[in-house]
This record gives C-alpha cells, sequence and structure tokens, in this order.
C-alpha cells in the first residue's frame, strides 16, 4: 500500500477548471450593463457554490442574504432590507472562517454601499426602469462614440474608405488613433467570451493604410459665426473640424510652431510616425480652418480680446508643462524634464545622449517614451527607476514589454530621494530607496513602503523625469476662469461656468490623458458651441450603408496582432516601429466580430446612429 | 439575383431578400412570433429559426439575408427540436388561460401551438402577474406578455412616442410603461396600434360591452347608435369578404338586430364637420394674419393628445370643431332629442368605432354641450361590435342589406373617406372650392393626398387662393411634419393628421389579423364606397342641409359654435 500519491484532477474538475477560466473573460467583457442588485445577486451565488458548507455564517448567511436581494429584485423589499442586507453582511464577514465567506460578505457591503442610492431607486421605483442595456459594448466604451461594428464590416468588405469615412463622423483622427488609441473599446469586446477581443486598432490602421482618396464631408452654409480655438491639439482640432463642417469660421491659435499638440510633442515619430500625423492634420485643416501659429494666448493676445473678436471660444490647452519631483538636485546638469526631451524631439531638434547612461523615472506611458527615445539618440545604458512592481506601472503593458525588448532595464521598487551630482553640478546618480510591495490601497491596488534596506545610488549621468504633467492655467484664472484641482474647471457639455460662450476640454480639463478623451472633448465641445451659436447642425446625414451581416459559424480563432520591426533594427532610429495588418489578415480579423449591432440588444436599440 | 435552395426546391430572388421571404416566394411558411415587417425583426422569440447547411447553429430567417448557394431546411429535425423548446419555454412564461382570453381563436402563440401539436410544457410554469390601470383604454395585462417587443417598437419607430419601455435586467426583464409610469401620465396617445400589433392577448383594449347591455335592456332609455365611417371596413374584414366588396347594409342590419332605437351614422356628422371645419379653414385663409400657421385637423383624438402632450404650445393650431363623433353627439343630444320630443337624459348615444383614443374624447368634459352631462356615452371599438354581435348569436354571413335610420343618417362619398388617411383633407377641399367659388370641382380633383403613411404634398388653387395641404398617418410623421416645419422647411396652411397607420382605416379598435396591415385594403373600400356614392360633396347633404335650415342657421354661427365646436386649450389632458 503507498502511503503518498502525486495529486491528479479528474475530468469533472478540469471541466469546472476551464469554466472558470471562461468565466473570467466573461465577467471583463460584460459585467457592468446589468443592474447592481442582480448583479450583487449573482455574483453571491456563484459564491455561495464554492462554500464548504462547515460554517453557519456562509452556509446560510450567504443564502439569507440571496433571499433579501431577491425580495428587492422582486419588489417585496423596503428600505429597512437594504439596512438589514447590510448589517447581515458586516456580520457575516466579521465571523466567516474562511475567505469564501468574508470576501464574498465584504463585497456584498461594499458594493450595496457603494450602490445605495441605486437600491433606493429600484424599491421606490418599483424596478430597474434605467437599467443600462449595453447594445455595442465597444462603442458604449469607445469616448468618440465610433461606429465600430460600422466601420469593421466596412472593411471586411473592402469599402476602405467608406471605413474612414465613418470613422470620421465621429473621430477625425483615423490615422492618430489608429497609431496611438489606447483602445478602450476592445475591453469589453463580446468577442473575449469567445476567446480574445477583436484588434479593433489594428484594423482602424488598416483602414488609413487601405483607404486612398477619401473624399470631404459636405460642410454646411456658412453661418458667419466666428469661433476662437486656443490650442492646436487633437482636442482643439477635433472642435476645429466639426465646427468648420457646420458652416462656422474657425481660427486655431497655437503656440508652438506646428500643429499637433502631444501628438507631436509627445509621443515621439518611431510610435506615430510624422506624414501619418499630417494626413490627419492636412485633412482638417483643409476644409478652410485657419491657423495662427507661433501665438501665446496671454502674451502675444488676450483671452478677453479673443471673446471680444469672436462669437465663442474653446480653450483646448492640455496639459504642457512638467511636474517637478521636489527633491534635492533637480536643478541639477543633466537633468531633463519629459516635456523638453520630446519638445525637442517634436521639433525635430535631436538632443546627442550619444555614450550617455540614463535614468528614467516613472513608469507611465511618457517614461516609456522617454526611455525608448533615449535609447534611440545614442545612450549606452538606459535604465527605468519605478517605486512600485512592473505590473503596477500606469503605462500599457505592450508599451512596457516593446521598451524592455528594446534593452532598457526596469529598476523597480525604488523611490528615488536625491539626484547626486559632482562639483560642477553635473548629474553623477540617483540616491533611491528600496521599497518592499505592501498593503493594498482602498481600491485594492498594493502600495509600497519603505524596505528594511539602506538607500542605494543608481549611477547615471543623465536623468529624465517623466513624472507627470501640468496645465498652464495662469493666464485664465486672471481671465476669470474657474481653476479646479489645477484644471480648467468646465463642465462635462464643455461651458465653462460663468462664461457664456466660453468652452474648453481635453486635458487642460481632464488633467493629462489619452488622444480619444481630448477628441471627445473636442466633439462635445463642437456640438454645444453650435448650439449656443443658435444652430442645430445635424453631422452625418448622408447615411453611409453599412454592410448586412453574413452568415459565419465564429468559431474561435486567434486575434491577428500587429507586427513589430526587431528590436536590435528599430532602436537605433524614429522611424515608425508597429507595422500594419495584410489584407489576408484584416479579412480574418474584421470576420471575427460579432457584429453587436445587429445580434443582441443592438438589434431593438442602440445598435446604430450615425448623426449627432 | 441570389440563388438558393430551400427545402430541395430552387429560387433566384433579388439581393436583399430575407430567408423568410425566399420561403414565402416558395409558398413554404415559416411560423414566427415577434417578427413584424421593417419595425419589429429582432429575433427576440427564436421561432423563426431554420437549419443553413455548413452552419454550426440554426439561424433566424427574419433577419438574415439569402447567400448565393445558400441551402435552406425549414422542416428538419433539428429546426424542429429547436422550435419546440422555444415555444414551450414561451409558454412556460404565459398565462395560458386561453378560454377566457380576448384573443382566443385569434392569438399567434395559440395558433404557433396549434400547428405544432404541442401537448404539454415540460417546464416550471411561472408568470409575472399585474395590469396597467383597467380604466384606462389601453390595459396590459403581464401574464400574457410574452416580450416579443412589438409594442416598444412600434410605440418608438412609428409612433415616436416611447411609452412603452424594457425595463429590469437578467429573467426579470419585461416591458413596462416608460419610468414606471401609470398609463395616463405616459404621454400615450391611446391610438391602440400596440394592442393591433401585440400576437397575444396582453394589450388590450377596454371592454365598455357591459354598458351597451345595461342600456339595451332599461326600458326607460332610448339607445342611439352612430358607426364611423371606417367601421364598415373592418366589419367587411369580419365577413371575410375579399377585395372592395361591400358589406355596409348588413352591418346596419345587425345593429338593428342587437336592439338599437336608432341607427345612425357618423357619415353625417363627418359631412357637418366638413361644413365647419371648411368654414373655418375659410375663415382663416381670409384673415391670415390674426392666426398661426398651419391650421390642422382635429378629428382624431389620438392625434390631438399628442398635440397637447407634444407640442401644447401649438395646441391652438388645431381646428375648433369637435370631431365627427362628438358633433354626432351633441346634435343627437339636442336637436334630435327635441325632434322626437325625448329629454336628453334619456338618450343613450353609443358609439361603434374604429379607435380606441375615442373612449377618452368622449369623457372629456369640455367636449359636452352641457358639462357633466356625455354628448356620447359610450364608445365601442370595431372589435367589440363584432363581439356583441357574437354574444347575441347574430350571423353575419346571412344578414339581409337595409339602411340606416333618419335623420342622422346620411351620409356623401366625402363623408366616408374620412376613415382613410388624406380623407379629411380631400373632403374639405372639395366642398371649401364650393363655398369659395360657388361650383363644384371634380370630387377627385384632390385625390394626391390618397395615401398611407407618407407625407403627401398638394397646393390646390381654389379660385385664386392658393392653399398648401399636407396629410400625413402615424405619429412619427406627424413629429417629423412638424418639425419641419419649426426649422422653417415647409409651409403649409392646412395639415391633416391621423394617428394611425393608413387612418382609421388601420385603427387601434379595428379587426386584428395579425401580420397583416389591412389599413391599406379598408381604405379602398371606403373609397369605393364614395365613387359609389350619389352625393360625393359634403354641402349637398340634405339631411344637413335641413340641420342647418330648422336649427343651426349657418356654418360658424352661434349655435354651431355652442354645439359643435370647443376650446382645445380648455381641455385636461
Amino acid at each position: 500500500m503507498s502511503r503518498l500519491q502525486v495529486k491528479k484532477s479528474d475530468d469533472v474538475q478540469r471541466s469546472v477548471n476551464q469554466m472558470y477560466e471562461v468565466l473570467e473573460r466573461r465577467m471583463i467583457a460584460g459585467a457592468v450593463d446589468s443592474c447592481p442588485a442582480d448583479f450583487h445577486l449573482g455574483f453571491l451565488k456563484m459564491c455561495h457554490a464554492q462554500t464548504c458548507g462547515k460554517c453557519t455564517s456562509c452556509r446560510i448567511g450567504l443564502k439569507q442574504l440571496q433571499n433579501l436581494l431577491e425580495d428587492v429584485l422582486e419588489n417585496r423589499a423596503t428600505l429597512k432590507t437594504i439596512d438589514l442586507i447590510k448589517e447581515t453582511a458586516a456580520n457575516i464577514y466579521q465571523s466567516a472562517d474562511c475567505a469564501i465567506g468574508y470576501e464574498a460578505a465584504r463585497m456584498v457591503y461594499h458594493g450595496v454601499t457603494e450602490c445605495y442610492d441605486e437600491y433606493v431607486k429600484y424599491i421606490e421605483q418599483g424596478g430597474n426602469i434605467d437599467a443600462t442595456k449595453i447594445a455595442v459594448p465597444c462603442m458604449a466604451d469607445c469616448p468618440a462614440n465610433v461606429d465600430i461594428p460600422g466601420y469593421v464590416a466596412l472593411m471586411y468588405s473592402g469599402r476602405y474608405e467608406d471605413a474612414v469615412r465613418l470613422i470620421k463622423r465621429d473621430n477625425p483622427f483615423p490615422a492618430t488613433c489608429a497609431f496611438v488609441c489606447e483602445h478602450p473599446c476592445e475591453r469589453k469586446c463580446r468577442r473575449r467570451m469567445l476567446d480574445t477581443p477583436i484588434n479593433i486598432r489594428g484594423i482602424k490602421r488598416a483602414a488609413v493604410d487601405f483607404a486612398k482618396d477619401v473624399p470631404d464631408e459636405p460642410k454646411a452654409e456658412a453661418t458667419g459665426k466666428k469661433v476662437a480655438i486656443v490650442g492646436g491639439g487633437p482636442s482643439g482640432m477635433s472642435a476645429a473640424y466639426y465646427l468648420t463642417l457646420m458652416g462656422h469660421d474657425v481660427t486655431i491659435y497655437e503656440e508652438k510652431s506646428k500643429l499637433g499638440g502631444m501628438l507631436r510633442y509627445g509621443i515621439p515619430s518611431y510610435r506615430f510616425p510624422r506624414e501619418r500625423l499630417q494626413d490627419d492634420i492636412d485633412a482638417i485643416i483643409n476644409l478652410g480652418v485657419k491657423v495662427h501659429r507661433g501665438v501665446r494666448i496671454g502674451k502675444d493676445i488676450s483671452l478677453e480680446t479673443l471673446r471680444q473678436e469672436n462669437d465663442a471660444v474653446y480653450i483646448a490647452i492640455g496639459a504642457q508643462t512638467d511636474k517637478k519631483m521636489g527633491i534635492e538636485g533637480e536643478e541639477a546638469k543633466g537633468v531633463i524634464s519629459a516635456v523638453d526631451l520630446l519638445y525637442q524631439i517634436g521639433e525635430e531638434q535631436m538632443p546627442d545622449l550619444t555614450g550617455r547612461n540614463v535614468v528614467v523615472l516613472g513608469g507611465g506611458n511618457v517614461a516609456m517614451d522617454c526611455a525608448r527615445s533615449a535609447v534611440r539618440l545614442g545612450a549606452a545604458k538606459v535604465s527605468v527607476v519605478y517605486r512600485r512592481r512592473q505590473q503596477d506601472m500606469p503605462a500599457l503593458a505592450a508599451e512596457v514589454e516593446a521598451t524592455v525588448a528594446e534593452g532598457v532595464e526596469m529598476i523597480t521598487l525604488q523611490v528615488p530621494l536625491k539626484i547626486e551630482q559632482n562639483a560642477t553640478g553635473e548629474v553623477i546618480g540617483v540616491r533611491v530607496q528600496p521599497q518592499i510591495i505592501s498593503l493594498s490601497d482602498k481600491k485594492g491596488r498594493p502600495s509600497p513602503r519603505n524596505a528594511a534596506k539602506p538607500e542605494e545610488v543608481i549611477p547615471c549621468d543623465t536623468v529624465l523625469v517623466a513624472i507627470g504633467q501640468n496645465i498652464e492655467y495662469k493666464h485664465f484664472e486672471t481671465s476669470g476662469i474657474e481653476i479646479k484641482h489645477g484644471a480648467i474647471g468646465a463642465l462635462d457639455d464643455g461651458n465653462v461656468p460663468e462664461n457664456h460662450g466660453v468652452f474648453a476640454g481635453g486635458d487642460c480639463v481632464t488633467g493629462p490623458a489619452t488622444v480619444i478623451r481630448a477628441i471627445e472633448g473636442g466633439k462635445v465641445a463642437a456640438a454645444n458651441i453650435d448650439e449656443y451659436l443658435g444652430f442645430h447642425h445635424v453631422l452625418g446625414e448622408e447615411e453611409i450603408e453599412i454592410p448586412v451581416v453574413h452568415l459565419d459559424n465564429k468559431r474561435g480563432c486567434g486575434r491577428v496582432e500587429l507586427p513589430e520591426r526587431e528590436a536590435h533594427e528599430r532602436r537605433t532610429d524614429f522611424e515608425g516601429v508597429e507595422l500594419g495588418m495584410t489584407e489576408e489578415e484584416l479579412k480574418q480579423e474584421s470576420n471575427r466580430c460579432l457584429r453587436c449591432d445587429y445580434y443582441g440588444y443592438g438589434s431593438l436599440r442602440g445598435g446604430r446612429a450615425q448623426k449627432w | 439575383m441570389v440563388n438558393l435552395t430551400i427545402d430541395g426546391k430552387q429560387i433566384a430572388v433579388a439581393e436583399g431578400t430575407t430567408i423568410m421571404e425566399a420561403a414565402a416566394m416558395l409558398d413554404i411558411t415559416i411560423p414566427k412570433l415577434c417578427y413584424l415587417k421593417e419595425i419589429n425583426e429582432i429575433g427576440a422569440c427564436r421561432v423563426c429559426v431554420i437549419e443553413v447547411e455548413g452552419m454550426d447553429r440554426v439561424v433566424t430567417s427574419c433577419n438574415h439575408l439569402v447567400e448565393d448557394g445558400m441551402v435552406v431546411m425549414t422542416n428538419s429535425p433539428k429546426v424542429r427540436d429547436v422550435r419546440k423548446t422555444n415555444v414551450q419555454l414561451i409558454l412556460s412564461e404565459h398565462n395560458s388561460n386561453c378560454p377566457t382570453c380576448i384573443r382566443n381563436g385569434n392569438c399567434s402563440l395559440q395558433d404557433l401551438a396549434d400547428h405544432m401539436g404541442l401537448l404539454s410544457v415540460p417546464y416550471k410554469t411561472s408568470y409575472e402577474e399585474g395590469f396597467t390601470d383597467t380604466e384606462f383604454p389601453i390595459i396590459r395585462d403581464s401574464s400574457k406578455c410574452i416580450k416579443c417587443m412589438r409594442c416598444v417598437s412600434f410605440c418608438d419607430k412609428v409612433q415616436g412616442l416611447e411609452v412603452w419601455d424594457v425595463i429590469n435586467t437578467g429573467y426579470r426583464t419585461t416591458v413596462g410603461v416608460k419610468d414606471n409610469k401609470e398609463m395616463a401620465e405616459a404621454n400615450c396617445s391611446m391610438c391602440g396600434q400596440c394592442v393591433t400589433h401585440c400576437p397575444v392577448g396582453a394589450l388590450t383594449v377596454r371592454r365598455d360591452i357591459k354598458d351597451v347591455y345595461d342600456a339595451l335592456h332599461n326600458p326607460d332609455i332610448i339607445t342611439v347608435v352612430q358607426v364611423a365611417p371606417a367601421v364598415r371596413a373592418g366589419f367587411a374584414d369580419a365577413l371575410g369578404v375579399d377585395g372592395e366588396e361591400l358589406t355596409q347594409g348588413q352591418m346596419v342590419t345587425g345593429l338593428k338586430q342587437l336592439g338599437f332605437d336608432y341607427v345612425f351614422d357618423t357619415n353625417f356628422t363627418a359631412d357637418l364637420t366638413i361644413m365647419e371645419e371648411g368654414s373655418e379653414l375659410i375663415h382663416k385663409l381670409t384673415h391670415r394674419d390674426e392666426y398661426a400657421w398651419p391650421m390642422f385637423t382635429s378629428c382624431c383624438p389620438g392625434w390631438v393628445r399628442f398635440m397637447k402632450s407634444e407640442y401644447p404650445e401649438m395646441v391652438d393650431q388645431l381646428s375648433t370643431a369637435k370631431s365627427p363623433q362628438q358633433m354626432f353627439g351633441a346634435v343627437a343630444k339636442t336637436y334630435f332629442a327635441e325632434k322626437i320630443g325625448v329629454d336628453p337624459s334619456r338618450l343613450h348615444v353609443i358609439s361603434v368605432m374604429p379607435c380606441s383614443a375615442k373612449k377618452y374624447e368622449c369623457s372629456v368634459d369640455e367636449v359636452n354641450v352641457v358639462s357633466g352631462v356625455r354628448d356620447v356615452d359610450t364608445v365601442l371599438i370595431t372589435r367589440e361590435m363584432l363581439q356583441i354581435m357574437k354574444m347575441d348569436n347574430i350571423d353575419l354571413a346571412n344578414l339581409e342589406e337595409s339602411e340606416f335610420d333618419s335623420p342622422l343618417g346620411e351620409g356623401t362619398g366625402a363623408a366616408v373617406i374620412f376613415g382613410a388617411s388624406g380623407g379629411v383633407m380631400e373632403a374639405a377641399l372639395r366642398s371649401a372650392y364650393f363655398l369659395l367659388k360657388g361650383e363644384n370641382i371634380d370630387p377627385d380633383a384632390f385625390k394626391e393626398v390618397r395615401g398611407f403613411t407618407e407625407r403627401r404634398e398638394l397646393e390646390a388653387n381654389v379660385d385664386g387662393t392658393v392653399v398648401r395641404c399636407a396629410a400625413v398617418s402615424s405619429l412619427g410623421e406627424a413629429r417629423e411634419l412638424i418639425e419641419d416645419i419649426k426649422a422653417g422647411k415647409v409651409t403649409y396652411d392646412f395639415v391633416e393628421v391621423m394617428a394611425c397607420p393608413g387612418g382609421c382605416a388601420g385603427g387601434g379598435g379595428q379587426p386584428i389579423n395579425d401580420g397583416e396591415e389591412r389599413g391599406a385594403l379598408r381604405g379602398s373600400r371606403l373609397y369605393q364606397l364614395d365613387r359609389d356614392n350619389k352625393v360625393r360633396y359634403s354641402h349637398e347633404n340634405s339631411e344637413v342641409q335641413i340641420l342647418y335650415k330648422e336649427y343651426l342657421e349657418k356654418p360658424l354661427s352661434e349655435k354651431s359654435h355652442h354645439l359643435l365646436h370647443t376650446h382645445q386649450k380648455d381641455w385636461v389632458y
């Protein structure tokens, strides 16, 4: 008789495990479009299936919580029921023996607390009368509301120009987003329930790669109204594009020598080649947008003058100045801010970092841009120093991966204390305090704390600081614009309170965010400026016919990823890194789309709206 | 053309044809439940599934298009199994007390289960219970609803009112009044189109048959019934006659057999409406600057309610003329009561209408001549008239023809077309021409305004006065028209709106033939009646002329105003 045996999972366990994996994907793909009470009940039921049944609180308690939630959902509850749910959940959390019970109860407790108003509403209104039924998840998560299934279907049908036209209905930066959009649309792609989200950004890249002559949208009759736009970045230019189509007379005031804002002065060309940026800019400006370059509002011309000379003003100045770390030695020779470095690259005045030993401080996408640029500028060694772990970095995982591939070291769990310098004030290193990853904060993100280790010095001669940007709001503040938390205090519709005819959007309102959020700001402002000027122009009147679905089995199929140039080759130049799809790949990838515009709730409501 | 094979038969059909449509061309019927052409093609019920060679799963035929080389099986074992399960699932949540259901014998779900030979449901059966306000003309019974979403889609897409909404989540998802409001507060026009497009008995129009029986059996009460123009076209449906065959005389006989003391025709007051509304239009045209334009017709209570809830600022642009139903009630309880020497309180006026909103209209206090006394006591819809005839075992197939009673029984060809979209406009123009020029125009001179829901425009030149006219039916079209007016895109003088597609012929009180839109066919029956009528001008209705002579003096006289007009603004909505 053997005393021990190796563990093996049986078929049942394998099956259940597989289902768990699918469940994990499924939860990402679509948990949010339901009612919180309904979702909490579903969550509890699943937790309860995991209980071993030994203890009172978990075995009976989770069941009673379910009963109470059923009471809410079946309109048998009163406001007291919510209190009982919270009290019961709190007590189960206090007393359950293991995490199966106490974690389930804790989640329900927090869920009910955070969604308390929703519960009250449900009880008072006798049901969930405004349940968000998300018809098309990708569109719901696209700030600019681009008709994604529409253009994916057009791409499948080979109608590339129409695909770009359709994108431009909501987003006048198709090439930009094809290269650098953070693609929030892909996260909840329903295809994830089946295998993996479709490569939406990749398909958009194919659209701008394959489309030849995309005709301009028709311009409305001239209104005679003048709109000034402060800032020629993605937000300002988006507003300019739509306002021009609406027939308004638009002038952009740009401080720098070229248009593009952070697309040019924040994103290095190896991620987004300049000629492709120029395609987007030309398509907007050539509609008849006037541009004044090298003009700074507050210095060359005041906001007040702009207001007097125009019927409306849109402020989209972005977040252009660098954040200081506030540590000793920040002024040493060899310390360069990310903003300055990327500005010089944007102006095509490449700094020479040949042979330098570079440390980049920060863990976001800008830090990665700095590190990869430093590699291309000839640095001998580049290290990214970050206070948490690599997986905690706010930068996109793919960006971090590409950075590592180009030979950049990731030095994690180090907090910079001081920039060490020599007698002549040149950087010789960064003094850091090693960290240990520790307790999670309220949002569940693990925080670092000082480790019981001595300080260290990371030797280097150049420090690139990429810890964030600020908004230069001084002039606007003195001109009577409200500043909230260091940003322009505009409302969600772009209106600046107490300033009729002044609108603001993009990074200068949201703080440093993504391109597509900036575009959204511009689009929202355009619509509301049009209303403010007394018009109700509807864009997209001419319908672009979207191909109907064709029958397809939609079996599991791998996602086509965009290839990149080999790391050792690309790290020596500023040419584009990412390559596009072939037509063969495009055909397969676009056919992976499950057409949520046509199947599911989309066929009843919310499937498509080309006009806005 | 696209070539495909369905159940072994080859066919070539135009690109863009659905599989269901292609099958129909081969006389192959695919069962369906939630489908409503162009309005609700959402594939919700999963009944119209078919098998396509090469596909792993079955496919809904209502919303998938034919593809070249497709091989379709509409009745394979797999299809039958899937369909059976889905219908059983629907039945597991449906209150199947068929014998006491208003749609017994005219229910798509019942029909489907019958065709499939289902004898049992293997699942636990439970259904949501509850009714909306049962005093309101439109009533929803949750226990019957199969969530086909037709009512939601119809109200959204055709009527543009969004009264119905999808509420709750997960398996509790159901149809409810938007924001869980009471029906009376939901801006419902009461057009009843959701009822006629409901495949089952979840949506119904309030039954008022008992009131009619009470009146009929009360020896102190004299019953007077009026029948709206479009009802006769709906009656023909019930008799199962095809085409434009006419059965008006049988309907009159049927009503007489029910025991009504007087069987009159709303056509009489339709002609009267033309006299009043036509004169009002001419008065306004000759005092253009004093009025806001255009003038809108006011005979459709669904439309009037819509105007009041959606465009309250334009209510004064509605004609002040009451609808033919209400004019009839007013005349019956004054002129007619005097004529037969009876106190109006002893008269019970019943109208048979193709319309659920008429039940509301007669209850609006402001329309009555004497406050608190109803000019029209009870409104039955066409379906209730047929029901009460059934209850009295009247053999519809073998009725003789008879004539309406006098003096409120005469109607011209111009009156009968009130029941079709564009008809009021056409009738008004025929008489306006006469009133302005003193001579008759060819009665078909304005036939361009005939049509279905789409907007029809006409510039009528009446003796040098150009009247820019437009007619639409359906409230979605009405909204579009008003928005165009507001945006300055169009300018009209006179606009006719009917809430139901095709006008009263397609009214919410008409017989239900699921899957068929019979409004146009019924409308053509009405135009046939117009052609056949010896008199085709409202101003030539001799009984109307007598009414003016003996009682009202002339159109827009003080008495006319008192009896036949109303202040639209005062109506409580």
